[in-house]
């Protein structure tokens, strides 16, 4: 029996809400497919299910907020039978059970509380009493208490908590508070920047684009993005997790694309392995990913797999961005605008595209030295935009 | 000498001296209190309570019965409603029951028959419980049969002060008083008062403050309980202990108290589940705290099975200090 659970879709992730179910019981399943779409502080995202089977029960109902972790849903996997153990039955089970001699150590009986009718809200009566009082909406309200219920403590932290009570734009700033004020508490950032020349990365892509129709041209965001992808495997210490006090690098390269949302707010969802995909694959994929965050369709997985963060500020007009590390992650690329400035070389001045690239990284994870070295890279592979097409990708 | 000023004299006693000085105190204080029951007199008692009382008092005071509840409770009842205050022991609950009838249709309902004219002044002591393995047929826990019966006060004594002082005040009441002593208890050791005396019988008592969660429970289960509220502090859970002390009638302002502080509870019971005292308890802090409940209300009692005589069996079948914490975990964290 698998156990489908509540998804942290995110490090300050504490609660989502079940918004709706895209699977019922009696359902095949694959692994990897989107079974539920769950509201966050952020947005909606879908969230993806890591087993094959047949959905044996459907355990939260839909419009119920419950904490990471809550048990959503059972699948019976590959050669289970469907077999339902009554509690009942294992309570009786209990005054049998010999213990270890000595010692009883047989587990008390399972409470047993019958399952909420589906859409019941499981709400102790104090709660419901205080919720009237101050005004709570119980559906915005996550319950810490037995099987998700909501507690008089979990009513009285949501009225006190704006991000909570419905309104997303403040609840989206009360998790970028939350993420940001941790990042500040807990990363000692360094920060480096460098100035790429984009001459030859810029004529290539007009080259490109011209045998391309219109729909499949590529901005230069793709070129950037397989070039920080790439870099990112000669400097792997930027790419991961810093947990428990060490970094944990990651094998898989998942560039979190800083997206700003029409309505206020931010989200980094992962373009999955970017260092594989082949520059028309990582367009069309950027694409699909800035599509799907502004609709609010992310998917789980996109939510939580990023191991660094690219953030382009450049269709602002910034001409360089320091940026804060998203935790646990331990770097962030910032990127400017492109644009035309005299650059001296070979004794003269000439006018040439430039961008500034900058690195916010986690000192704790690497030193400055490294993250030179990463910036160089960077730089390096923007001078061959041939070579980044060919690299690991197949045909642009 | 300052020093027995400033902190009252304390003895070294156990809960069944406890036991036997109330009795012995009784003896003294009331020409018209005596002891009678099963092997009270020259075996000193089944659990040793009456142990050198003979001696002490006579043969006319501390008197030995025949094998015969329903004949020598129903002695008692007459000698208390011909002017004496007769202290009947019985062995234990479960043996009881075959003086059921004395207490439930006589001795319970003599003063309301009488249009108030005939009160019944007895006391019946009986040890109850299990942990000794005795098996079946000596280890239950009946207290809850009579809780249920009005026109009688039931004690469960579960401190040494408590078994001390609860048979003088006892002997006082107009009406019978079931006062029933956990098997569990009597070793019990511990410093009390020299001057320990009566105690009030109308109250429960805090045993232990805490803000998560009410442990209600009385007699036996009261160390237990005390064991899981202490295991519970280590994971920054602060239980509440309640004794009952008075199982009929209940002293339902004081648990109820309790619960509206910690806005959850765990009725620990050594009787069974199903119809029993914790079912009582529950349904009448439902009935009066429902709107301040956080949790629902849990229930450890004994497994439904009558008390089996292999140890490891006894103690799967009672409440423990580990199923007590889980009860209490579970319904702060559900886990």
């Amino acid at each position: 029996m698998f156990e489908f659970r509540m998804p942290s879709l995110g490090a300050d992730m504490e609660a989502g809400k079940l918004t709706r179910w895209l699977v019922k019981p009696g359902d095949q399943v694959e692994r990897g497919q989107i079974v539920a779409v769950v509201e966050t502080e952020k947005s909606d995202i879908d969230v993806e299910i890591w087993a094959s089977g047949e959905v044996a029960e459907i355990v939260v109902p839909e419009g119920q907020k419950v904490p990471v972790g809550t048990l959503l849903a059972t699948l019976r996997t590959a050669g289970e039978e469907a077999v339902v153990v009554a509690p009942a039955l294992v309570a009786a089970a209990v005054a049998a059970a010999p213990a270890a001699a000595g010692v009883a150590t047989v587990a008390a009986p399972a409470p047993s509380a019958m399952p909420a009718p589906p859409g019941a809200l499981r709400v102790s009566p104090a709660a419901r009493r205080r919720a009237a009082e101050l005004g709570v909406d119980l559906q915005s309200v996550a319950g810490s208490g037995p099987e998700g219920a909501v507690q008089i403590a979990d009513v009285e932290r949501a009225a006190s908590a704006p991000g909570t009570r419905g309104d997303r734009a403040a609840a989206m700033r009360h998790a970028i508070t939350a993420a940001v004020e941790r990042s500040h508490r807990e990363i000692p950032h360094y920060y480096l920047s460098t100035e790429i020349v984009l001459d030859r990365a810029l004529a290539w892509l007009e080259q490109e684009n011209l045998q391309r129709p219109v729909t499949e041209r590529m901005l230069p965001a793709a070129l950037l993005l397989k070039a920080v992808a790439l870099a990112l495997r000669e400097v792997p210490e930027l790419n991961g997790f810093f947990k428990e006090g060490a970094l944990q690098a990651s094998a898989a390269i998942h560039l979190g694309v800083a997206i700003s949302l029409r309505d206020g707010g931010l989200v980094a969802p992962a373009l999955h392995d970017a260092d594989r995909k082949s520059l028309t694959e990582l367009m069309s994929a950027l694409r699909d990913l800035v599509r799907r965050a502004r609709a609010g369709s992310l998917r789980g997985s996109e939510v939580t797999d990023a191991t660094i963060t690219v953030t382009n500020l450049g269709d602002r007009g910034v001409d360089a961005v320091f940026g804060v590390i998203y935790p646990p992650q331990v770097a962030l690329v910032g990127l400017g605008r492109i644009r035309e400035r005299p650059w001296a070389e070979n004794g003269t001045v000439v006018a040439r595209p430039v961008v500034t690239a900058s690195l916010a990284a986690d000192h704790r994870a690497s030193d400055g030295h490294r993250g030179g070295l990463f910036l160089e890279a960077l730089a390096r592979l923007l001078q061959e935009p041939e070579r980044l097409a060919q690299v690991a990708g197949g045909a642009p | 000498m300052s020093e027995i000023l400033t902190h009252p004299p304390t003895v070294k006693t156990t809960y069944r001296e406890a036991v036997r000085e109330a009795i012995r105190d009784a003896l003294r204080r009331d020409p018209r209190v005596f002891l009678m029951g099963e092997d009270v007199g020259r075996y000193g008692g089944c659990y040793a309570v009456s142990k050198g009382l003979l001696a002490e008092f006579g043969p006319e005071r501390i008197r030995d019965t025949p094998l015969s509840e329903s004949a020598f409770v129903g002695a008692g009842i007459g000698a208390a409603l011909g002017g004496l205050r007769p202290i009947v022991e019985v062995m234990t609950v479960n043996f009881s029951l075959l003086a059921l009838d004395q207490v439930l249709n006589n001795a319970a309902t003599l003063l309301h028959m009488s249009g108030g004219q005939f009160s019944v002044p007895l006391v019946i002591r009986m040890a109850t419980g299990a942990g000794r393995q005795l098996a079946a047929q000596h280890s239950h826990s009946l207290e809850g049969f009579y809780a249920h019966i009005p026109g009688i006060r039931v004690l469960a004594p579960a401190t040494l002060e408590d078994a001390r002082g609860m048979l003088g005040p006892a002997l006082q009441d107009p009406d019978p008083v079931v006062i029933f002593e956990h098997v569990m208890l009597y070793n019990v050791e511990g410093e009390i008062a020299a001057d320990a005396g009566p105690v009030d019988l109308d109250h429960a008592a805090v045993r232990r403050a805490g803000r998560d969660v009410s442990l209600i429970t009385y007699g036996g289960s009261l160390p237990k309980t005390l064991a899981a509220a202490a295991a519970l502090q280590g994971e920054g859970i602060e239980a509440e202990v309640v004794d009952l002390r008075t199982l009929r009638p209940l002293d339902l302002p004081t648990l109820l108290a309790s619960v509206r502080r910690t806005r959850r509870a765990v009725v620990v019971d050594e009787g069974w589940r199903t119809g029993g005292l914790s079912a009582e308890i529950a349904a009448s802090v439902g009935e009066a705290a429902f709107y301040e409940l956080d949790a629902p209300i849990a229930r450890v009692c004994t497994a439904e099975v009558p008390i089996p005589y292999p140890r490891h069996l006894e103690e799967a079948a009672l409440p423990q200090p580990a199923t007590i914490a889980a009860a209490a975990r579970r319904l702060l964290r559900g886990a």
